[in-house]
């Protein structure tokens, strides 16, 4: 589904942060992206959701060649593709259901036609109560679930987190992970950017270890 | 893959929610009659600030624009009137037959093409002009005062002034023809000066408005990164977060320039009422001779529109071009930065 090959990334006339980076994430596949601060993960999670081109190497996502994507491609790819930001990302002037229902909206679609798709997920994510609050109001945890929720409402082929539990207290983290695994098992392939080795322990999956921007795979 | 825990309860995802019944909270009906809340936040402290800057800069921009179609239209009639009249004047002597020598004068002048009348001054009317200096009562007999023929000259084809002056001063002892071309070129030079001095401080405050609605626009939108940045990461495209804060911005910008505009031609129709009002006044008069009658017209009450329909489309336009630069420094390549 996303392929890397001998990709390296730099900013500006800066160090090679990246460095020939050669990895496939398959269709359902399940993977932690893991590294110490600064290691590059965000960096690399960028180029995976489309927001950064590489200075060297191939990536092909979706079968296209990224150096290939026009501009007028990229919102149509990364329809297919949920990101949950580490910051959460919602707008603080919509509810938590106009936030999540963000994506259908931007697409031109009516209310009408996602009410119901919407209001599911959020009883999903344990959010059915918390559905016409304002952000300021969610908890860190509350926010994290409103994040996800609005990067699993397209049905994306695949969802990238960025540390998803990195301000949630154990017990939400395990809930958080178990609501992966079951979009996983639904056919969404996830990877995970985290350096919670207790997250990490819980699950077998694969895990892709960056090190001072060279990537080794655990399979 | 698997997990020490229990397995979470069944996900709703589309395809296995079709059909199923939906427990909608009460809040969710209320919201169901209510507008979705619009995508670009509600206007806030930066965005009321920018109303008031455009509605300001607008003003003062459609004020100066009145000033200048006002003093241009009042120096262009000044211009016309001192140009319509030429004055003969004839000076007393000892033995000399003034009146006689006023009527000679008059004749003369009739006979040039391009005068439409020429009239003696009588007395009366000499007194009423110098009674301010003299006051009331004098017997103009006794005093060596000069005496006027007013001369009306066809604008479209004045006579020649030079022979016309040639002819009177031949014919008449103590006659000099004043066609005013002094105060005419004078004038002429002073309205083209203001005029121009007056477009130059409209081309300036322009500039400022133009300046200061770009700045204030930028610094309105750079509150609203997170929005174009979570547009964009959801798959929205370009266009359409462009046309989101365009239309929200050309809304604001509509607002202010409006008011501004509003008030400028509100200025304007007080002066307009105030000068028709006090028009037999000696401060009317006054205010008349110098300004006109203070109306700046269907052209200047056009050009105010104008300044603001201007002023909300370059608020639209810059909401654009910052968009627009924001999304391709979400897109660049690290490389080229």
């Amino acid at each position: 589904m996303i392929r890397f090959e001998n990709v390296g990334l730099r900013y500006g006339m800066g160090p090679e942060i990246l460095r020939d980076i050669s990895f496939e994430l398959p269709e359902r596949s399940f993977q932690f992206l893991s590294g110490p601060s600064g290691a590059g993960k965000t960096s690399l999670l960028r180029l995976l959701f489309l927001s950064l081109k590489p200075t060297r190497g191939l990536i092909s996502v979706f079968g296209k060649d990224r150096a290939r994507i026009t501009r007028r491609e990229l919102p149509l790819l990364r329809r297919r593709i949920g990101v949950v930001f580490q910051d959460f990302r919602l707008l603080d002037h919509m509810t938590t259901f106009e936030n999540v229902a963000l994506p259908l909206r931007v697409r031109g679609r009516e209310e009408a036609s996602y009410r119901s798709d919407v209001n599911e997920l959020l009883n999903w994510v344990g959010l059915g109560d918390r559905m016409h609050v304002l952000p300021p109001v969610l908890s860190g945890g509350e926010k994290q679930r409103a994040a996800i929720a609005r990067a699993l409402i397209e049905q994306p082929q695949i969802l990238l987190a960025d540390e998803p539990t990195g301000n949630v207290d154990p017990p939400l983290a395990r809930r958080l992970l178990r609501l992966f695994i079951e979009l996983n098992r639904l056919g969404t392939a996830v990877v995970i950017a985290t350096h919670d080795v207790n997250l990490m322990e819980q699950v077998e999956a694969r895990r892709m270890v960056l090190t001072e921007g060279r990537l080794d795979v655990y399979d | 893959m698997s997990m020490t825990e229990t397995a979470p309860p069944p996900p709703a995802k589309a395809k296995a929610r079709k059909g199923k019944a939906v427990e909608v909270p009460s809040a969710a009906r209320a919201a169901r009659s209510r507008k979705p809340m619009p995508i670009v936040p509600p206007q806030n402290v930066s965005g009321n600030a920018l109303v008031l800057v455009i509605a300001i800069m607008t003003f003062l921009s459609c004020l100066t624009l009145g000033a200048v179609t006002l003093v241009r239209d009042t120096a262009a009639t000044w211009q016309s009137e001192i140009a319509r009249e030429a004055t003969i004047q004839i000076k007393p002597a000892e033995d000399f037959d003034i009146e006689a020598a006023l009527e000679q004068a008059a004749d003369i002048a009739r006979g040039f093409a391009g005068v439409r009348s020429a009239s003696v001054v009588d007395d009366a009317a000499t007194a009423r002009l110098l009674e301010p200096w003299l006051g009331s009562g004098v017997d103009l007999s006794e005093l060596p005062v000069p005496r006027l023929v007013t001369v009306t000259i066809d604008p479209a084809s004045p006579p020649d002034f030079a022979v016309m002056r040639d002819a009177i001063a031949g014919s008449v002892p103590n006659a000099a023809l004043d066609d005013h071309r002094t105060w005419v070129d004078r004038l002429v030079a002073m309205a083209r000066t203001t005029v121009a001095i007056g477009v130059a401080v409209l081309a300036l405050i322009l500039s400022a408005t133009v300046l200061t609605v770009v700045f204030a626009t930028r610094g309105a939108m750079s509150g609203n990164g997170h929005v174009i940045e979570v547009l964009h990461f959801v798959g929205a495209e370009a266009g359409f977060i462009a046309r989101q804060f365009r239309s929200h911005f050309l809304l604001t910008g509509m607002k202010g320039a409006v008011a501004g505009g509003a008030l400028a031609a509100l200025v304007f129709l007080v002066f307009s009422w105030w000068s028709g009002r006090n028009l037999a006044t000696p401060e009317g008069d006054q205010a008349a001779a110098l300004f006109g009658n203070f109306s700046i017209g269907l052209a200047g009450y056009a050009g105010v529109g104008i300044i603001v329909i201007a002023i909300a489309i370059l608020t639209a336009v810059t909401t654009h071009a910052t968009v627009v630069s924001y999304l391709a420094d979400l897109d660049a390549t690290p490389g080229d930065r």
